[in-house]
């Protein structure tokens, strides 16, 4: 069970937990995290997140469902916004759901690698100071080759 | 006819989301010669290669990518996900 969604709407995390545990079966285990908007300069009025529709919801599908097939996955759930968001808010999460722990928590730092450097979104920062595009770091990059 | 698609700061620079271009370029790359050589504009988004990514037809691919049957390039800055 692939769930794949790319959205400009706020979601609730604990909802879409309870939803998610609700459909498995013969699940022991399932790992979430999620990725809020953070304000490291002190100065951010919003965050702006923009992406490339179409190719944002096969390439999530496709690392979704990379991760499903290699850890043996009972399901994986990906929501990840666009749009404008304030400091604190919610950007995106991702649940994992396995026999066992190992493979939940394997998956879901998986995904997160992948999806931070594969999937196709920019971040903007807006602020007092003006805007700025965040930059790639290399050791996201990096982070690619421990998979 | 090809869709070009340009997203984040290279669209700022080129000042466009997207456009149609008639081209014969073989290659990604020749594309973006071509382009280079229209405005300033272009040349300011395409100065370094090394800085930008490519995706053909919505699949991450490379500069040397063949455009024959392609519909779709789009070229962005590496991706901030997660």
């Amino acid at each position: 069970m692939v769930d794949v969604r790319v959205q400009e709407a706020a979601f609730q995390a604990g909802a879409e937990l309870e939803a998610f545990s609700a459909r498995l079966q013969n699940a022991g285990a399932v790992v979430t995290f999620s990725g809020l908007v953070r304000d490291d300069s002190g100065q951010m009025t919003e965050m702006l997140i923009e992406h490339y529709p179409g190719m944002t919801e096969a390439a999530l599908t496709k690392i979704a469902e990379e991760a499903e097939d290699r850890w043996s996955l009972a399901g994986v759930v990906v929501i990840h916004r666009h749009g404008a968001l304030r400091v604190g808010e919610q950007i995106m999460m991702v649940a994992t759901a396995a026999r066992h722990r190992g493979h939940a928590f394997e998956a879901a730092e998986f995904l997160m690698d992948y999806l931070k450097s594969r999937a196709p979104f920019w971040k903007k920062e807006r602020g007092a100071a003006g805007d700025a595009w965040v930059a790639a770091k290399d050791a996201d990059e990096a982070a690619l080759d421990r998979w | 006819m090809i869709d070009v698609l340009y997203f984040a700061w290279v669209r700022e620079r080129i000042g466009l989301p997207k456009e149609q271009i008639e081209t014969q370029a073989a290659t990604v790359a020749d594309l973006v010669t071509e382009l280079i050589a229209r405005e300033d504009r272009y040349a300011a988004a395409f100065a370094d290669l090394t800085a930008l990514r490519v995706a053909v037809d919505q699949e991450l691919s490379d500069f040397t990518a063949p455009l024959a049957g392609v519909r779709e390039v789009a070229f962005f800055p590496p991706m901030t996900g997660g």
